[in-house]
């Protein structure tokens, strides 16, 4: 095939682009040169359009090991134990294909961190789907749930805590992200950067094949009307494999043969090669008729551009080969030495005898395009007054029990069940509590890991929206006595080329940086993906925040449920009455403009640290943050969880009752204690600054406001538990 | 004790059983499947997992390994034989015991928390366990038993059900089932009682931080019986 500005185009390369390729050549590419470039240069692979600014995220901190730029981020935990974790999108893969995509999105994640040397522990996952009367919501949300457990409960891994929301601008975009945790030893962590030269390059894994060719180009493009066409660039998950490669990897990795080793992720054996390459400053030769296919006749262009799952690419110590042979014989999986490392700087691939690509490293990675895009600023919009005939005739109750059933706040019950959340035998806070909980195997500490976004504030008002989810993030992982330490985020996007959705990006870069420095909860990984739109029309701004924090006795680890009959009740942080772009505002009152609640950085450090130091002195029986339906609603989901009821107090504010129970004022937790502690417990949070009001006490079975206002928790848990059930079996 | 804890590929449930063994005073080996002798051994466990990723049914393709062959000899010279999930679906395979696994009857994954009514005690796993009812935790796609009418009646005939899904209070109803088993069956024996297969795993019951404690009572009850 002869390769000119139309082919490039095709490949989904800009004309410039195409023109900058010639000119760094000094040639015209052949079309397996020309597919790799496409491959580098698309946005999926180089972050064109976000590099520059994710560079002012913070990545440091005492706790980091590894911040971006490798496979995933590592973090210390003390006693020479490190974490490796990371979150990734499947985006668009799975709106095309909900179970594969869906299930290879989970498989690509934990091979990023075995990659590095890590046992995965948890996994954990942030879907988004279109409004639930939408006719592909049910299929999508059943076929990625499906694919999900089908990948991780194959590989034994639990996935612990994940979130689920519905909106109608994920109508045509449905958001899969994928988050894996790994534990390694902090002297045996695995890099992908190449060294030495003439070692042999190794391949392992499964066979190649033609499945995922361009998956990396198809999820760098908008959809539109021909998506359904674009089926066969979705990849097939073979979580089997991924288990025997996870064990033989391990297992190899135990010695000291290994140099470099990077997994095929998306541009497949491209990617991988050139990512190991570049940084090691080297040069890779492959031989491409030694790279296992599955297929008769696959072309140099399809061997390099495929994304068939499973494979990993080693670099391996001179003499090691038949000692790795071995293992990787044990366990059934390929393995071929297929290349070697040279000192060209260039990547040199031969096929039948003949040199079918030549291309400098430099090329493909550091003179890969960047974009500087223009973004326009979003304004904070009015405040909406509430009108007191809007809500005069409301019943609290009803409210409540309405929020409680809403498709965003109701128990997702139905999808973890369908998780294995108990291999492994360390899951001590399985799905459905502020953050998911696994002992550090053998040890007495335990790792809490929560994955959060929220795309309402996001879209209301980016900068105060970035800065909540970090902000809430940390409220997680606290509420379950974690001391916080480090955070990935997955950030999904409409496309980057529209000023407002490359505006609503900055401008969440910039609140997610703004918390995370001042949090101290700096971000270690991450991945950017853009065009997540159909023809005009783009997601809701969902940047997806996994934090990661430790607890170092798991005995005092805390949970939502409200334990014992007589203990107090109390709200740390303060209620102002936000009702903006709370759920309320937006499903009670049909109200969705305004402005998200304000995020005060110094409130959210200060109750977070506080309640860490009353927790620290085992005076909490349990903690939950506010979030989504406000402080009535926070409470009601302690009292389901524990199956007790409460009477609160009236509160003494002038704000009325509504705006207390249902506000979303940001910075909050609830908080049981035992009446004997309440002094103390005064006496801390006083000392500290930190507000606080007496809630209530708690009950057998009812939730008692007044003698008018009063429910059981029965009927609440019923509310809660029967939406998402029923609407799955309909 | 000594016990053996078989490794397949794609088994994934095998470190968690030898923790707990280990937990409870076995002295446990890890045997990989392509072995062809078994260690000497009071007790096989056959983990849970997805031997050979359940492509072609599930624990066929295991139950044909080559470590299978002395597992089998040992369990027909009287060797007590415990598959739990997986290694339940290995055992039907080879026939150790009657019926087979189908897909859970709403064709969806399960986790979570069940209660199981112990219906047998004259037997090595379950003598001597003081309650009736136990707290158990499932965690399977395809646990949904299944047997002809006159494997029935042999089995009852036998009392080979080792345990049935039941409610706090030991009450077997159709409510109670989660995977839409004949008869709530969890676990069965074969006919001496040497071999048990059940779809819940004991070995994540072994901890108050875990999903309870019931667990250890089993396996506490279990290295007693075997001594």
């Amino acid at each position: 095939m002869i390769v000119n500005e139309q082919v490039a185009v095709d490949h989904g390369l800009k004309k410039d682009e195409y023109a900058k390729i010639c000119k760094l050549l000094k040639r015209t590419p052949n079309i397996t040169e020309l597919g790799i470039f496409s491959a580098m240069w698309n946005e999926h692979c180089s972050y064109k359009s976000s590099r520059l600014h994710l560079k002012k995220l913070p990545t440091k901190g005492k706790k980091v090991i590894q911040g971006p730029g490798e496979n995933a981020g590592v973090i210390d935990i003390e006693d020479n134990d490190a974490i490796v974790f990371k979150i990734e999108s499947h985006n668009h893969p799975s709106f095309i294909e909900p179970y594969q995509g869906a299930a290879t999105g989970v498989g690509g994640i934990m091979r990023d961190v075995f990659t590095m040397g890590a046992r995965p522990i948890a996994n954990l996952n942030s879907i988004h789907f279109g409004s639930p009367q939408h006719k592909k919501t049910k299929n999508l949300l059943r076929g990625v749930v499906h694919g999900i457990g089908g990948y991780g409960n194959c590989m034994g891994v639990p996935t612990i805590a994940g979130q689920t929301s519905f909106d109608s601008s994920y109508n045509g975009n449905i958001l899969v992200n994928a988050m894996t945790l790994g534990l390694v030893k902090k002297d045996k962590i695995f890099y992908s950067k190449a060294a030495g030269l003439n070692k042999p390059v190794i391949y392992v894994g499964s066979k190649t094949g033609r499945d995922g060719i361009h998956g990396a180009s198809m999820a760098s493009a908008s959809f539109d009307e021909k998506i359904e066409e674009k089926k066969p660039t979705v990849q097939v998950g073979d979580p089997f494999t991924e288990k025997l490669l996870l064990e033989a990897c391990l297992e190899l990795m135990a010695g000291d043969s290994i140099i470099a080793i990077q997994d095929m992720g998306a541009a497949g054996l491209t990617s991988s090669s050139i990512e190991m390459a570049s940084k090691g400053n080297l040069g890779i030769e492959i031989n491409l008729n030694k790279v296992p296919c599955r297929e008769a006749k696959m072309t140099p262009y399809e061997i390099m551009l495929s994304e068939s799952q499973e494979r990993m690419l080693i670099v391996l110590e001179n003499g090691k080969e038949e000692h790795a042979k071995k293992i990787f014989d044990k366990w059934n999986l390929d393995f071929a030495v297929i290349g070697k490392t040279t000192k060209s700087k260039k990547i040199e691939l031969y096929f039948d005898e003949e040199k079918v690509a030549d291309i400098p490293v430099n090329t493909l990675v550091e003179n890969s395009p960047m974009y500087d895009r223009k973004w326009k600023k979003a304004k904070l919009p009015k405040k909406n007054k509430i009108k007191k005939e809007d809500i005069k005739h409301l019943k609290i109750i009803d409210v409540l029990k309405k929020i409680l059933a809403n498709p965003n706040v109701c128990s997702k019950e139905w999808i973890w069940q369908q998780y294995d959340h108990t291999v492994m035998g360390d899951t001590i806070q399985k799905p459905g509590g502020d953050a998911g909980v696994v002992r550090v195997h053998g040890t007495e500490k335990a790792v809490a890991a929560s994955v959060d976004s929220s795309a309402v504030y996001c879209w209301a008002h980016p900068l105060t929206g970035g800065k909540q989810v970090v902000c809430e993030s940390f409220r997680n992982l606290i509420s379950v006595g974690a001391k916080p330490i480090a955070i990935t985020n997955c950030l999904n996007f409409g496309s980057p080329e529209n000023e407002e959705n490359m505006g609503e990006f900055v401008e969440c870069v910039q609140g997610i940086g703004e918390a995370s420095e001042y949090l101290k909860f700096p971000v270690v990984s991450g991945n950017v993906s853009f065009y997540n739109q159909t023809k005009e029309e783009g997601i809701k701004p969902t940047p997806a925040i996994g934090g990661v924090g430790l607890i170092k006795d798991y005995k005092n680890m805390i949970t939502m449920d409200f334990k014992e009959v007589d203990n107090l009740v109390l709200v740390i942080g303060k209620t102002e009455g936000h009702i903006d772009q709370s759920l309320f505002a937006r499903t009670i009152l049909d109200e969705k403009n305004g402005p998200p609640p304000e995020v005060n950085l110094f409130n959210e450090k200060n109750n977070g640290e506080t309640l860490l130091k009353l927790i620290d002195n085992n005076l909490i029986k349990s903690a939950h943050d506010v979030s989504l339906g406000g402080l009535i609603t926070a409470v009601a989901k302690m009292c389901i969880k524990g199956k007790k009821g409460i009477n609160i107090n009236k509160p003494k504010y002038l704000i009325n009752e509504i705006e207390y129970l249902f506000a979303e004022d940001q910075g909050r937790y609830i908080l049981e204690i035992n009446k004997k502690d309440f002094k103390k417990v005064a006496d801390i949070l006083n000392k500290n600054a930190v507000h606080f009001d007496e809630l209530g006490t708690i009950s057998e079975n009812e939730l008692y406001i007044n003698d008018k206002t009063k429910v059981t928790i029965d009927e609440l848990s019923t509310s809660n538990k029967s939406w998402l059930t029923n609407y799955m079996s309909k | 004790m000594k016990s053996s804890v078989i490794t397949f590929p794609g088994s994934n449930c095998d470190r968690d059983m030898d923790v707990a063994l280990k937990k409870f005073g076995f002295k446990n080996k890890m045997v990989w499947h392509a072995d062809a002798e078994l260690p000497k051994s009071d007790l096989v466990v056959l983990p849970g997992g997805f031997s050979y990723g359940d492509y072609l049914r599930c624990g066929s393709m295991a139950s044909k390994s080559k470590i299978m062959q002395s597992v089998i000899n040992f369990a027909n010279s009287g060797g007590m034989v415990m598959g739990i999930c997986n290694g339940f679906q290995i055992l039907v395979e080879t026939g150790l015991v009657p019926g087979v696994l189908l897909r859970n009857k709403y064709l969806e994954f399960i986790c979570k928390n069940v209660f199981v009514k112990i219906n047998d005690k004259k037997n090595k796993y379950f003598k001597n366990v003081d309650n009736e009812v136990l707290e158990f935790h499932i965690a399977h796609n395809e646990g949904n038993y299944f047997c002809t009418n006159d494997q029935l009646k042999e089995i009852e005939d036998n009392n080979q059900i080792a345990i049935n899904y039941c409610d706090e209070n030991g009450k077997i109803e159709d409510q109670f089932n989660p995977n839409g088993s004949l008869k709530n069956i969890a676990g069965i024996f074969n006919k001496k009682k040497n071999v048990l297969g059940m779809m819940p795993h004991p070995e994540r019951m072994i901890d108050t931080s875990l999903s309870g404690e019931d667990g250890s009572l089993f396996f506490k009850n279990l290295i007693n019986n075997l001594k």
